[in-house]
């Protein structure tokens, strides 16, 4: 598929520039006003540009499971040295990070780039159709990495139909160099929407609870890092014990349980300051924070004199902090729904614990678990039909209605724990504890699939998935 | 501005509360004095208890135990419980100047949310016998470590039975 004679820049029908000359264009535009505050620029007005692609073997807005996507090494026009390796490197670290991305997504089988053809920057725009056909792929991702005399790099993606030799979406990022591995992840974002139909998840952090030592003095640290576990960092360093961090729901703020002091309390802490501070003042114990979808308020558990209920304040700590239940017994696990006017939670009020929903304001609590036996651990998910849950008992992860019933059990560890969704709701993070202590963070498909580990170099648990970056 | 007025809010109850009292010595934290309401906030958050092994070590001495166990999601005492935490509690009341956090543990097989909240369940029927018996109640402070601090790391009953659990640990 290289061509010795490279063919010249396609003059298509419609267009007098080539497509990857149209984005440059575009991209310097976008240049002066857009890059400021992000590292990374997308294009979507670029799509709108084209005819609206014709759907192609994608029914009722999914593809079939397993449908072949062609991820080669992307090309670069010149090989410019930049302080993340050259552009021929990155066209080729890109590709992996794409096709890694679509892998872990369980829903597209990419190939790639190991033993695909090379193809040349013209190509980008053109692709050789018949050629990618023999590959056995349906789908191919394309595109270039290109030095820009400001020193960034632009990184071109375009998803083709191989089948019919249609475009069915193409994202343009302008970044810093050694911020590839973003672009890259936007671009595997973009091709799992358009092939899926399903929300963008890729872009996304974790944040989790990094446990080292023996099980009986064990060492706990917040750490956070990208969806696919790379860019790992530590946010506390093991002075005290922390559990459940919890994004906000902008990802900025996390909010957290943390024993310094010998005593159990929710802090909140400003990811991009460093600094944190106590939800609410004094030496109550307090526990299992979660943020209102608009990131204002936090609720939580308050336990005291062997009662433990749940609590809303202010998550700038400003006002006073509303008693939501007093119901005697355990309620806590608080989780909003996405509208912000409803919280599930968990209690213990009739013997065993259940998930019970109430309004934001504590009033008209009513149970919905039913099943059989006893749940915990409720998460709303972010379309607000679904609530994650733990099976108590047997340890399982599942989910059930939001108004209660259609449960279906999604795992089946030792002892599975902490559900979290991820932002497009096909996905429930969990961690999952072996006989013996040993705990790792997976992700499960909430439609069926199997639960796929993610790499962390030391024992994982609590896991919170962030929203999707922008 | 607002931890300035903290402090000096509990340097106000510090002196009241010493009234009566032997003399303050040194300026010492306000937990190193019997006699403060344990729901004041402490001059800093980011100072804890201290552990005090020597006077630990004398109370297990004298009561047998620091440590009583509860059954599977249970916090009701029984007679070895009650037994251990009324010794603990003449010790504690023949050495007033120290307080006592009792701290209660959960097995591994629960959530952590719920065990944290059943931890506390457990710290607080301790401590509320230690109060019966006739320990001051400001004496006493409750945590719940949930499930964070096992003694036993098997994953087996006999482990969890020996990690349902209170401990009355000595501090200042």
């Amino acid at each position: 598929m290289n061509r010795s004679n490279p063919p010249a820049l396609p003059m298509s029908k419609s267009k007098g520039l080539s497509t990857s000359a149209r984005l440059k264009t575009r991209f310097d535009k976008l240049s002066v006003s857009a890059l400021l505050a992000a590292a990374l620029v997308s294009s979507p007005a670029l799509a709108q540009e084209e005819p609206p692609p014709v759907e192609v073997e994608i029914v009722g807005g999914s593809v079939k499971a397993g449908t072949i996507v062609a991820v080669p090494a992307m090309p670069t026009p010149v090989d410019i040295p930049t302080p993340a390796g050259s552009t021929a490197t990155i066209g080729r670290a890109v590709a992996d990070v794409i096709a890694s991305g679509l892998r872990a997504s369980g829903q597209l089988n990419p190939l790639g780039p190991e033993g695909l053809p090379a193809y040349t920057y013209p190509q980008a725009t053109r692709p050789s159709f018949p050629d990618w056909r023999q590959t056995g792929a349906q789908q191919l991702v394309a595109g270039f990495v290109e030095a820009r005399p400001d020193g960034q790099i632009t990184v071109g993606c375009y998803l083709y139909d191989v089948t019919t030799g249609r475009e069915l979406t193409r994202q343009g990022f302008v970044v810093a160099p050694a911020s590839w591995k973003r672009a890259a992840t936007k671009c595997a974002d973009t091709v799992y929407s358009r092939l899926t139909g399903e929300g963008a998840f890729l872009d996304t952090r974790v944040v989790f609870v990094a446990e080292t030592g023996p099980k009986s003095q064990r060492i706990k640290r917040i750490a956070i890092m990208d969806s696919d576990g790379s860019n790992l960092r530590y946010l506390t360093q093991g002075e005290a014990t922390v559990v459940t961090p919890r994004f906000s729901p902008d990802g900025s703020r996390l909010a957290y349980v943390s024993y310094q002091g010998r005593r159990a309390r929710v802090w909140v802490l400003d990811l991009a300051t460093g600094q944190k501070r106590l939800l609410v003042p004094g030496l109550a114990q307090t526990s299992a924070p979660r943020f209102s979808p608009d990131g204002r308020r936090i609720a939580y558990a308050l336990s005291a004199n062997g009662n433990t209920d749940i609590w809303i304040a202010n998550a700038d700590g400003s006002g006073t902090p509303q008693q939501l239940t007093t119901a005697p017994g355990i309620d806590t696990s608080p989780s909003f729904s996405p509208d912000g006017g409803r919280i599930v939670f968990e209690s213990d009020r009739s013997g065993s614990q259940q998930l019970y929903v109430m309004n934001a304001d504590g009033l008209s609590q009513r149970r919905i678990s039913f099943g059989g036996g006893a749940y915990g651990s409720p998460a709303w998910s972010p379309d607000g039909s679904r609530i994650a849950f733990v099976r108590v008992g047997a340890f399982r992860i599942g989910v059930m209605n939001a108004t209660g019933g259609g449960e279906r059990i999604l795992t089946d560890g030792w002892q599975d724990e902490s559900p979290s969704w991820a932002p497009n709701g096909q996905f429930v993070m969990f961690n999952r504890f072996n006989r013996g202590g040993n705990s790792s963070l997976f992700a499960v498909p909430v439609n069926g699939g199997t639960a796929r580990r993610l790499p962390t170099p030391q024992d994982g648990s609590d896991p919170s998935w962030s929203p999707l970056q922008r | 501005m607002r931890k300035t007025l903290t402090l000096a809010t509990i340097a106000v109850a510090l002196s009241l509360s010493a009234c009566g009292r032997k003399p303050l010595e040194t300026a010492p934290p306000p937990t190193d004095q019997t006699g403060i309401d344990p729901n004041l906030p402490p001059p800093n958050d980011e100072i804890g208890l201290t552990e005090l092994p020597n006077q630990q070590a004398a109370m297990v001495a004298a009561a047998g135990s620091d440590t009583i166990y509860f059954g599977t999601d249970k916090f009701d005492l029984d007679d070895a419980s009650r037994a251990t935490l009324t010794a603990q509690a003449k010790w504690l009341i023949a050495n007033p100047a120290v307080r006592a956090s009792v701290e209660g543990h959960a097995d591994e097989r629960g959530t952590r949310e719920y065990n944290q909240a059943l931890g506390e369940r457990r710290a607080n029927s301790a401590k509320n016998f230690l109060i019966a018996q006739g320990v001051p109640a400001n004496r006493l402070l409750t945590i719940s470590w949930g499930k964070e601090r096992p003694v036993a790391t098997g994953s087996d009953e006999s482990a969890w039975a020996q990690n349902r659990r209170a401990v009355t640990v000595v501090v200042r």
